[in-house]
């Protein structure tokens, strides 16, 4: 049998924040789920997950956008996002969008069955305990809400960074709180989301490290929009650039 | 009282600059949270005890007419009598007619939220009769004019400096000179002036934990032992609850009892758990003469069998607003009624409407956090979606909002469209803010660069350089 043949097919689900904001992160996800022997291919019939809408309380628009999706990647062996959120959306929160129609039902749950986040993808389907990387310097990492609480990822991001070479994790205090993004939150309620984003670049400060790093861009664009206007040296960048060995590039919201 | 919930976002914005409050809620972030984890941390079956008694009030809530009627039975029967109220106005008529024929001037009264959510101290003032909070930090409140800030710990919004400052204000028959530094000391003279209170009472009311269909018990749980002098001293108790308090057993009560105080306060049980059954039977050393439930609805029924009904099995421990980033922001008041954080997000729309409440549901992260600790596994932030969903159904959600989210979900249902224009328009921002890569301030998005920088993307998305390098791999393949 052609070696190639065994390669699981990915359909890598971007994520809207990567695709217009930080595609680095993209091409870190990439690079991973093809070192950990798949292919990756990248569905162009692909926008947001739907989260926006969903949150706002419009399941109309959230089903028409969860049909997309699931058209675009249900053929795929794996589905895999970058975000803990996003990739919550799809596998526990699209299927319950479909109930009560007994053909979308199934295929939504078919769907969801084949999603993953990327971090977890690589421990817990993949096998992967090494990504190769070395990065020189401490690092935090902050527990975003979704991943956590939905998906279980804890242990899956820190056992791959113990194996980066020259990286120390200082633990942030206070990691599973939220950062106060929420999607459409930290713009209707400005105020108690900086209040809450407050509290949590303290806690950064207090760890030491000099990056932050997460899951999700959202929660990063967060912090590290926060940590910028506090003049904070601290770099962000998402999780994966880093087990990538993608650091190469300016961090999130530029250096200095 | 007042109902400031439409005036959430005000009222949190004074919230945050109130130094007092944001100083006395760092209590709540710290304490609670740790107590609790510590009292969960002990109990390996604490988890399946969550389910067991998630189970036993979904049971409740399915049978509840039956076990509502099998608990007034048994409290006929052991000697009480049972007032059905529909509405608050229907329990405050009730409470205030047994008053009445009790010739009652002063009754004392143990913690009681439902108290609260039928507005009964001003009523009862308003009637000539006076209230007396036994519960410390309800008594502390009191004293202000204020209403509880926490389901369990009233008075959570206070320092200590305040509270001694109260003390000073009204106890002034007391020796001016007297130390009242310590929490000890204000503790000693509340429970000094609220004895002789008890005496004078004609009447005690309390809430309940739990109501226990097989022996028509009212259950309550406290830790100063308040609420037993509250019951017993008077010559008439009043209960006052909700439907569904209803537990159908002891052994399910017990149950219950297991996760509530571990959750609350970390504590495996609360100091005093005193269960009442009827008015002092002719061999019992004392009691009350009389013995009333008032069964209040208020619009639970009408969550039955929707979307809400889950929010039922609520204990009112107040674990998921000691885990909420939101209401370790603003405390409670800012949720502008009697319920706050997390499990007032959801019962305060299903109480006061979503027309007034509809601000609560939107301002929570959906972290997760409060149900992750719920006692009872209440899907909380699911719920707050469902009212998100009612209120965009009825197009009660801002304008601006409900444009953008339209003109956002136009492209976002019509990929190639998507494509096209983020294409477009991420190199123009790119251009147009000359490859700065944060921005301080960008028109519209005020919301988020009031507070932050606003990181800004690459001169191109990933899709498009994706297809090139994808281009390029296959190219060179050939």
């Amino acid at each position: 049998m052609d070696a190639t043949m065994a390669r699981p097919r990915v359909g890598l689900f971007v994520t809207c924040l990567v695709d217009l904001f930080r595609p680095v992160v993209g091409f870190a996800a990439v690079k991973l789920i093809e070192d950990s022997g798949c292919t990756v291919e990248v569905p162009m019939a692909q926008t947001c997950c739907g989260q926006p809408a969903y949150n706002s309380g419009d399941r109309l628009d959230t089903r028409r956008i969860a049909e997309n999706t699931i058209r675009a990647f249900e053929d795929y062996d794996y589905v895999v996002a970058p975000s803990g959120s996003c990739a919550g959306m799809l596998k526990k929160h699209y299927p319950g969008l479909f109930k009560g129609d007994p053909r979308w039902e199934t295929r939504a749950a078919a769907f969801a069955a084949k999603v993953h986040e990327l971090v977890t993808f690589l421990t817990d389907v993949r096998g992967v305990t090494d990504t190769g990387a070395d990065h020189h310097g401490s690092v935090t990492y902050h527990d975003s809400c979704s991943g956590l609480r939905e998906l279980g990822i804890r242990d899956q991001p820190r056992a791959l960074l113990a194996k980066v070479d020259g990286l120390t994790l200082n633990e942030l205090q206070d990691a599973d709180v939220c950062c106060g993004f929420g999607g459409t939150f930290c713009v209707k309620y400005s105020d108690i989301s900086n209040a809450i984003v407050s509290q949590k670049t303290e806690k950064i400060a207090a760890s030491g490290a000099g990056t932050l790093l997460a899951g999700d861009l959202g929660c990063l664009m967060n912090m590290a929009g926060k940590l910028k206007r506090q003049g904070s040296a601290v770099e962000s960048r998402h999780v994966a650039e880093v087990l990538a060995g993608m650091t190469d590039g300016p961090p999130i919201g530029g250096a200095g | 009282m007042q109902i400031t919930s439409p005036e959430f976002k005000a009222n949190s914005r004074a919230a945050l600059a109130d130094a007092q409050l944001q100083k006395a809620l760092v209590n709540v972030r710290t304490g609670f949270i740790e107590k609790r984890q510590k009292a969960v941390d002990a109990l390996p079956e604490f988890d399946r005890l969550r389910d067991s008694a998630r189970d036993i009030k979904n049971h409740v809530l399915e049978n509840l007419d039956l076990y509502l009627e099998a608990y007034e039975k048994k409290v006929v029967q052991s000697g009480g009598h049972v007032h059905w109220a529909q509405t608050a106005e229907d329990a405050r008529g009730a409470i205030l007619d047994i008053c009445r024929k009790a010739n009652a001037r002063v009754v004392t009264k143990g913690k009681s939220m439902i108290t609260e959510e039928i507005a009964l101290n001003d009523f009862l003032e308003s009637h000539g009769i006076t209230p007396v909070e036994t519960d410390l930090g309800e008594y502390i409140i009191q004293l202000r004019g204020e209403h509880p800030s926490h389901i369990i710990a009233p008075a959570v919004h206070l320092n200590k400096e305040q509270v001694e400052e109260d003390f000073r204000r009204v106890h002034d028959h007391l020796a001016p000179g007297r130390d009242l530094s310590e929490p000890e000391a204000l503790l000693g003279e509340a429970r000094r002036v609220l004895r002789s209170r008890y005496f004078e009472a004609d009447v005690g009311i309390t809430g309940a934990n739990f109501l226990v269909a097989e022996t028509g018990t009212s259950i309550i749980v406290t830790n100063e032992g308040n609420g037993d002098l509250t019951q017993i001293l008077p010559r008439v108790h009043i209960v006052v609850a909700s439907i569904e308090k209803i537990v159908p057993t002891l052994e399910d009560a017990s149950q219950v009892l297991r996760v509530l105080a571990r959750s609350a306060t970390g504590q495996d049980m609360s100091v005093y758990t005193t269960l009442s059954t009827g008015p002092r039977r002719a061999t019992d050393v004392d009691g009350p003469d009389e013995y009333h439930v008032i069964l209040l609805d208020n619009g639970r029924s009408a969550m039955l069998g929707t979307e809400f009904q889950d929010m039922l099995r609520c204990i009112r421990c107040g674990a998921c607003m000691n885990h909420c980033p939101v209401y370790h922001a603003v405390g409670g008041h800012a949720y502008g009624w009697v319920y706050p954080g997390p499990m007032g997000a959801v019962l305060t729309p299903s109480l006061i409407g979503v027309a007034k409440g509809g601000h609560l549901p939107n301002a929570s992260t959906f972290c997760g956090r409060c149900e992750s600790v719920c006692p009872m596994k209440i899907p909380l932030p699911r719920m707050m979606r469902h009212w998100r969903e009612r209120e965009f159904e009825r197009g009660l959600n801002p304008g601006v909002a409900r444009y953008g989210l339209s003109f956002w979900a136009f492209f976002a249902r019509r990929p190639k469209l998507y494509r096209l224009a983020s294409a477009i328009g991420i190199p123009l921002l790119s251009f147009a803010t000359f490859g700065r890569k944060r921005l301080a301030w960008l028109p519209f998005a005020g919301g988020w660069t009031k507070f932050r920088d606003l990181p800004m993307p690459e001169s191109r998305t990933f899709m498009q350089q994706f297809r090139d390098r994808d281009a390029t791999t296959k190219q060179a393949a050939r």
